[in-house]
């Protein structure tokens, strides 16, 4: 055990670069929580003040004032080699191009170019990596049988979580169906307090009492059991926005099962008629449980299922894809121009929940087309930028090798 | 258990006057029933246990039936359901992913021997496939459509109590849905939580019209099952979910029926009748076992097995020999179907008898993620 300990603290004087070692496991686990901030991107600050690395020594150049430098003070070989070279070059804002998404009754669409500054590039990350783990541990903890019931998870779809978040106002509502854990990050909730009310804690974002399906937050309306039940329920959210008239909106999501429930088209019809501000989002994970989506719906093209409503088809593996075409939703919204259907072509790693295995031999070619694409993809080794990010990436996970190889898959 | 205990002390000093009906004698029991039970206050505090305890106990083997099978709940569906579409070439079943098998596997090979045209998968639509259903068997099919959990029933409630419970009144026997039969799995699982482990038979038993079934076993299960399907009005059979694979019996492979609307004496008694359904009947088992170990009093087990219409007379005839009445459900007590079965035996009682009627329920908030022990299981 001591042997074991002084392991870890030898290690973690390493990463942190601190002279002294922990010799209590408590203060190995105080040092490592210091550095490893698993606070919600609510509190971005916090956050970005412990992880950012010492100022690096001034490098001469003409160019250097304009860019921002990594620290040369890690004590890890890679960081080393990467310092030596210049980072004079790198800019600390890029400008993407995205991929164009299908219209429905609408001229213009979200732009097909998103501007993403270095601290957004780390805070997506940050967010869509951390919601990764998060559910990564929680089929962990749910094989382990210390979360028990119903734990739906989220995996593979972490870049329409990000990116919705991204696009809108921290005073802008949201309500999702069951697969929730992810947007119960996004709007502000600890990864201790979701992992608590998993476990039935008492320290739960429920105190315990809901489960992985039930998780509220203020504005954000959970987590909802019922397939499809949230919708009418987001259109009144958006109603309640409307009549208060405080410029603020209602996300309203659902999956592509739940695209079939009368109820959904009751919403849509009451939204159009008052023009309420809702953006209703389909997550196309093309499977409700194990059914595929063309054998449940007679129109896979959920964007368009509402019919009189403007509808958007966005790829909900790309995270800037998201934001813009959400972004583009939300404005809509505000300046009174009606609800508007979006539908997010995303995929979920794990089955339905943890009862489903979620392996179908059929679907491994599918599957695999879509882990190509995977949501913490986005970042290209094609730009400078993405080089420079690749080293702060480490410095968010520098127990994970994250090498410059093409699409930047991390191991998960 | 500890309910059962609350019953006897103030049965102690209840008035029995029925004619044949021994009293209970006052011997120690009051002091034994106080330790048992330290809260004997039946109205401010509900006792709650806080382990979940439950042994599925099977019945004997059935021989009036023909040759039978070891079957667990899951495969004696499955059987029933088999030998429906064999003998019937209308029947149909139907629900979200019964195509595979359903996710409790009731449906397995069914499509394979039958074909996709007999049983197929509907969208993610209650309302939907309830309405679907009251159609079909409007039309002349056999219609065997199921809900995925009880819990998900809610949106065809209105199909179920307007058009289905209705249709042959309505249009002056003209038309009936009487071949649609509605199966879900109901009530407690341990891990449910609120939308995996609820038991709506309270709301359904409020509608005349409509058949409202519970087993309490495989063999049961299969033959109530094929008796609803055979049944000439819409019947909706709730299967425990909890005893899918836990109860395992000999169950007769070859059709057979069960009578509905009537209930079954479990166990003989004299002292107190015990009334329960579904899962509860073996945990009231458990009950009669350990108040004839602990107290010597001899209980009454029946299963009600149909909830509408109830077989009041066997309650009835029970009661007054017992003069004592416990009803326990895993639904929440308030109007809960032991009220129905608690007012109408008061007012059913015997010559001048007021029997003492109790009811044990579950508590006055959904199910919580980590408390399903106490659900219903006071």
């Amino acid at each position: 055990m001591q042997n074991m300990l002084t392991l870890l603290s030898n290690a973690l004087c390493r990463i942190t670069g601190r002279t002294a070692g922990a010799q209590t496991v408590s203060e190995l686990l105080i040092g490592l929580s210091e550095y490893v901030s698993l606070t919600s991107p609510a509190a971005p600050d916090l956050a970005q003040t412990q992880r950012l690395p010492p100022k690096p020594p001034p490098v001469v150049s003409a160019r250097a004032s304009a860019a921002p430098l990594v620290s040369t003070s890690l004590a890890a070989p890679a960081a080393r080699i990467t310092a030596s070279c210049s980072f004079a070059d790198f800019t600390p804002q890029v400008t993407f191009d995205i991929k164009k998404c299908d219209l429905y009754r609408l001229e213009d669409g979200p732009s097909m170019k998103a501007e993403l500054t270095r601290e957004q590039g780390l805070q997506y990350y940050r967010t869509m990596q951390t919601v990764r783990r998060m559910e990564l541990k929680a089929d962990q903890l749910y094989k382990q049988k210390i979360i028990r019931g119903f734990c739906h998870l989220y995996d593979g779809q972490e870049a329409c979580a990000a990116g919705v978040e991204a696009a809108i106002n921290r005073s802008d509502h949201l309500i999702t169906a069951y697969r929730a854990h992810a947007y119960t990050y996004t709007r502000g909730v600890s990864v201790k307090e979701i992992l608590c009310e998993l476990m039935g804690r008492r320290g739960g974002v429920s105190k315990g009492k809901g489960g992985s399906m039930h998780m509220y937050a203020p504005h954000f309306y959970g987590g909802n059991g019922i397939v499809g039940a949230q919708v009418p329920l987001g259109a009144g959210i958006a109603l309640a926005c409307q009549y208060q008239g405080n410029n603020q909106l209602c996300v309203t999501l659902y999956g592509d099962g739940a695209a079939n429930q009368g109820q959904l088209f009751e919403a849509f019809n009451m939204a159009a008629l008052w023009k309420l501000p809702c953006i209703f989002i389909c997550e196309n994970n093309q499977y409700s449980m194990g059914t595929s989506a063309e054998r449940a719906s007679a129109s896979t093209d959920y964007y368009k299922r509402g019919d009189y409503i403007p509808g958007i088809r966005v790829d909900g593996m790309d995270v800037l894809c998201v934001r813009e075409a959400v972004k583009f939703a939300a404005d809509l919204c505000r300046a009174g121009k009606g609800p508007i259907v979006m539908e997010l072509q995303t995929y979920r790693y794990h089955g339905h929940s943890m009862s489903d295995p979620g392996v179908r031999k059929w679907m491994w070619p599918f599957g695999r087309r879509w882990r190509r694409q995977h949501s913490l993809r986005w970042l290209t080794p094609s730009h400078h930028w993405t080089t420079c990010a690749t080293t702060s990436l480490k410095t968010i996970h520098p127990w994970r090798s994250v090498g410059p190889t093409p699409g930047l898959s991390l191991s998960l | 258990m500890a309910a059962a205990a609350r019953l006897f002390l103030r049965g102690i000093h209840s008035k029995c006057s029925v004619s044949g009906v021994s009293t209970v004698p006052r011997t120690s029991f009051g002091p034994r029933l106080l330790k048992l039970s330290p809260s004997c206050d039946p109205y401010t505090k509900a006792q709650r246990r806080h382990a979940a305890h439950f042994t599925f106990q099977p019945d004997l083997v059935p021989t009036q039936y023909g040759p039978t099978q070891k079957m667990n709940l899951f495969q004696s569906i499955t059987s029933a359901l088999d030998n429906t579409l064999s003998s019937d070439p209308t029947a149909v079943i139907f629900g979200e992913d019964v195509a595979f098998g359903g996710v409790f596997r009731c449906t397995v090979g069914l499509r394979d021997k039958y074909g996709k045209d007999r049983v197929f998968n509907t969208p993610l639509c209650e309302q939907g496939i309830v309405g679907f259903g009251i159609g079909v068997a409007v039309a002349g099919a056999t219609a065997i459509a199921e809900i995925q959990f009880a819990d998900y029933i809610y949106p065809a409630f209105d199909q179920i109590v307007n058009e289905a419970a209705k249709y042959r009144y309505r249009s002056g026997n003209l038309f009936d849905c009487g071949k649609l039969t509605i199966r879900a799995p109901w009530g407690c699982v341990g891990h449910g939580s609120l939308y995996h482990s609820q038991s709506p038979e309270a709301f359904f038993a409020h509608c005349p019209g409509i058949k409202v079934v519970v087993p309490r076993s495989p063999v049961q299960a299969k033959g109530l099952l094929l008796s609803c399907i055979a049944d000439n009005n819409p019947c909706i059979f709730f299967e425990p979910k909890i005893l899918y694979r836990a109860a395992v019996e000999q169950v007769p492979t070859e059709h057979y029926t069960i009578t509905l609307s009537q209930a079954e004496v479990v166990e003989e008694g004299s002292d107190v009748t015990l009334i329960a359904w579904g899962t509860q009947v073996h945990v009231m088992k458990e009950v009669a076992q350990m108040a004839q170990e602990k107290l010597g009093v001899s209980c009454e087990v029946i299963d009600l097995r149909t909830i509408l219409p109830w077989d009041v007379e066997t309650v009835c005839k029970s009661v007054v020999k017992t003069g004592r009445l416990l009803i326990s459900h895993e639904a929440p007590i308030t109007g809960g179907f032991a009220a129905e079965i608690s007012s109408t035996i008061q007012g059913h009682g015997g010559a001048g008898a007021y029997p003492s009627c109790h009811r044990a329920g579950g508590g006055v908030h959904p199910e919580l993620v980590t408390s399903q022990s106490q659900f219903g299981k006071s």
